[in-house]
Formats: C-alpha cells, structure tokens, sequence
C-alpha cells in the first residue's frame, strides 16, 4: 500500500442495518468519516450508539450492509484496518493488577508502535509519577486517562470512542479535547458518542442524531 | 511489531498476572492434592486396591483440576475488556489465542505435572510406571487446555456458562482420559506404552493445530 493511502482515512458504512432483541435500531443508515472529520453521534439511551460504534470497530456485523475502510469491506483487510484504528469502548480494556506501563507496553506491542512512547503518552495523560502503581489503586477518573492514554502509543489514524469522558474531571475533558483537536489537525478523524458537551476547534463536525427517524 | 514478540509480549502478561494473583496457581493444584490424599481415606487403605487405582485416579484428579481452572483463560480479560482489545489488535487472533493458552498451561497444568509423581507414590503406584505418568500427563494436560480454551471461548458472553462448559468440554476430554490412564496401567503391568503414548501425541498435535482457530472464531461469535 502507497504512503497516500496509508496516510488518509475513509471509513464509510454503506446502508447499515442492525437490530437487537428483534427491535430495529437502525436501518438503511450510511455515514462515511474521511481525514480531518469528527463524527459525534447523538441520540437518547438505548438508540443503539455503541452497537453502531461496534459495528464500525468491526466488533459486530451489521445484519444488513457493510462497512469498507478505504473501499474494502473491513472482514477483508482486518490487519490493516485494525493497526489504524484504536476503540476505547464502555470498559477500559486495562488489567487492574498490572501498572499503567505494563498495561500499555502490551497494547502497544499488539497494535503496532506510534508516534508517542508508553512513558511520553502517559505524561500526556498527566499520570507521569502513577506509572508503577498498579491500576487497581488508581481512581477510576485515572483509569480512563490510562485508557485514554492507548490513543497515543498507538499510530492510529482513526479513534472510535464510547463516552470518552466518563468519570473525567473538567481539566480532564480539556486535556481530552486538546489532543483530540491535535489529531484533526493532523489529518486524524474520530467517531464518538458522548452525553457531554464537545468543545472542539479543529477539524470538521459531523453530527448524527440516532433518536431522529 | 512482529507476531512473535506480541506472542511473548502476552504470554509474559498473563505470567505476570497469575503471580499477582497467585489464588490462580494455587487452586488447582490445592484441588489436586486433596482430591488424591482423600482417595485412600475413602475407600479404605488397601494397598492393592489404591496401586491398582492410581493412574486413573491421578488422571481424574488432573482432569478435574483442569475444568476448574479453564473459565480463566478468557473471563476475566471479557469481563475488563481486554479481550475486546485483543480482537481489535494488528494480530492474528488465533496466535494471541494460543499465547493466553500456553499461559493457561504453564500456570495450571505444568504444577500438576510435577507434584503427581509424589501424589502417585502415596497411592502406591509402581516406579516403573512413573516416567510414563509423567510422559503421559506432559502429552495430555496441553491437549486439555486447548480443547478447554474452545469451550471458554463458545461460553464466555454468557453469565452463568458453568454448567454448559462442562458439558461441552468433558465429552471431549475422555478420550484423553482413557489413552492417558491406560498408558498408565499398561506401564505399571509391564507392557509397551509407545501406542498410547502416540496416540496421546497426535492428540496433542490436532489441538495445537485447530484448537487456537477454532477458539479465536469462537471468541468473535461470542464478543459480537
């Protein structure tokens, strides 16, 4: 693959359908994230935002449609996809009896080495001094930086976010904002979900409202 | 990154995990002394009767010891979502897959191994037959954790998968069972064992080839 194709995002779900427990959450839904985009998905509890945050991870297959990174349908080019992408989903997906370093050295490892080291991404996060304590004595809002800090060590291009900001303080959320206004900047993108306010500067908003027809 | 390193980046983490756990390492093999130490107090003191029992009572004891242990491999990380992580990594799953059973084996199934000599000789069973047991158990407790990692991975989104797992994964463990007791006796009688033993390799080979598949397809049904 050429430098140009690397270098861009398209992720585009073309006419996705999805249903749960035999109630329709979706159907015929298309939306396409390209560089540069952030995608904020609305919509009230239960609309299905984290089943369509799944479907577009490549979690979960839609029950109608698909889902194509750069024109190829996900299933087909996973590793690929995957070592561009980075999900931080409802759970942190960090183990509480390891440090935040060894959590993300092993992150790291399996997704591919990024721009930022493991000791760099967590001064980002501001957990610079916690970095050998294991997680389970950190506070949750610690946590989720820890997780969060996963966004960094990892060369992803596109990040895919379930409710970001939960258990987040305020200097927190801006911490969070700026680097996502760094990403767009930089030609990322991003899907979220979130309940909060998204203050950002950088990059073109997209919204969509699940709870809307 | 290559697949090798992610391989024993991950083994090492779920090493490191065990010994802070440490109950993990503990359980089965507490489990598997006391099952054998009261086998005797049982069925009475017999020494005919217990050296005649031995190998499958060693064998029933480790296979046990083995289901007890086998909802580890994939719970905890299901429940603290890094098993979603591990779906969406630039790996290939059934790599990772093995990598958490090789674990599982080291932690659980290579303790067994070394205490049931000692277990075998308090059940009066003879020296001849202890290389075998050894030999035996080395082929069959990996066999156990492969074919287990497969019914973990078909249960791990259910709540209460107890139960079904057993169902599921005991059929399966017979065979093993049966050729790796067997081997057992036959040593004990002086007879050849290359059979069983081969037997028990094949097994071995099978589930080291298709059992890391079979699971990583497994877990994508169950996390979707």
């Amino acid at each position: 693959m050429t430098d140009l194709a690397n270098s861009t995002v398209n992720l585009h779900a073309d006419s996705v359908e999805c249903s749960r427990d035999d109630r329709l959450l979706f159907e015929n839904l298309s939306v396409e994230i390209c560089s540069g985009e952030a995608l904020i998905l609305e919509g009230r509890n239960g609309t299905g935002k984290t089943t369509l945050l799944r479907i577009l991870c490549g979690l979960r297959r839609p029950d109608v449609g698909e889902v194509r990174w750069s024109g190829v349908p996900i299933e087909e080019c996973a590793v690929d996809f995957h070592r561009h992408m980075v999900y931080v989903g409802h759970l942190d997906g960090i183990k509480r009896e390891l440090t935040a370093l060894e959590n993300l050295r092993v992150l790291q490892t399996l997704s591919g080495r990024g721009k930022f080291s493991v000791d760099e991404a967590l001064d980002a996060v501001q957990l610079g001094g916690f970095e050998d304590i294991p997680v389970h004595f950190l506070s949750a809002g610690q946590k989720r930086r820890a997780a969060l800090a996963r966004l960094l060590v990892t060369d992803a291009r596109l990040w895919i976010l379930d409710e970001p900001f939960t258990s987040l303080d305020v200097q927190g959320i801006e911490l969070v904002e700026s680097l996502m206004d760094r990403h767009l900047s930089a030609a990322g993108a991003l899907v979220m979900t979130s309940h909060h306010q998204v203050n950002l500067s950088a990059g073109v908003i997209k919204r969509l409202n699940l709870s809307e027809g | 990154m290559s697949v090798w390193q992610a391989f024993v980046e991950l083994l090492k983490r779920d090493l490191r995990l065990a010994v802070r756990r440490r109950a993990e390492i503990a359980n089965p093999l507490l489990f598997f002394v006391m099952v054998i130490v009261l086998f005797p107090l049982g069925v009475g003191a017999e020494p005919n009767l217990l050296e005649r029992m031995s190998a499958g009572v060693v064998w029933v004891a480790a296979l046990l010891a083995a289901l007890l242990t086998l909802d580890s491999i994939f719970r905890s990380d299901f429940e603290d979502g890094t098993l979603e992580q591990l779906l969406l990594s630039a790996q290939p799953l059934s790599i990772m897959v093995l990598a958490k059973v090789v674990a599982h084996w080291l932690v659980t199934g290579l303790p067994l191994l070394l205490v049931a000599p000692l277990l075998a000789m308090l059940l009066g069973m003879k020296s001849a037959a202890m290389g075998t047991l050894m030999l035996s158990l080395l082929l069959g407790t990996p066999v156990l954790s492969l074919i287990g990692a497969i019914g973990v991975a078909l249960t791990v989104g259910l709540r209460r998968a107890g139960v079904i797992l057993s169902l599921l994964v005991l059929p399966l463990y017979v065979p093993v069972l049966i050729f790796g007791a067997a081997a057992v006796d036959a040593a004990a009688s002086g007879l050849p064992v290359a059979g069983q033993l081969y037997i028990l390799a094949a097994f071995l080979a099978m589930a080291l080839s298709l059992a890391p598949v079979a699971a990583a397809s497994a877990l994508r049904i169950s996390l979707s």
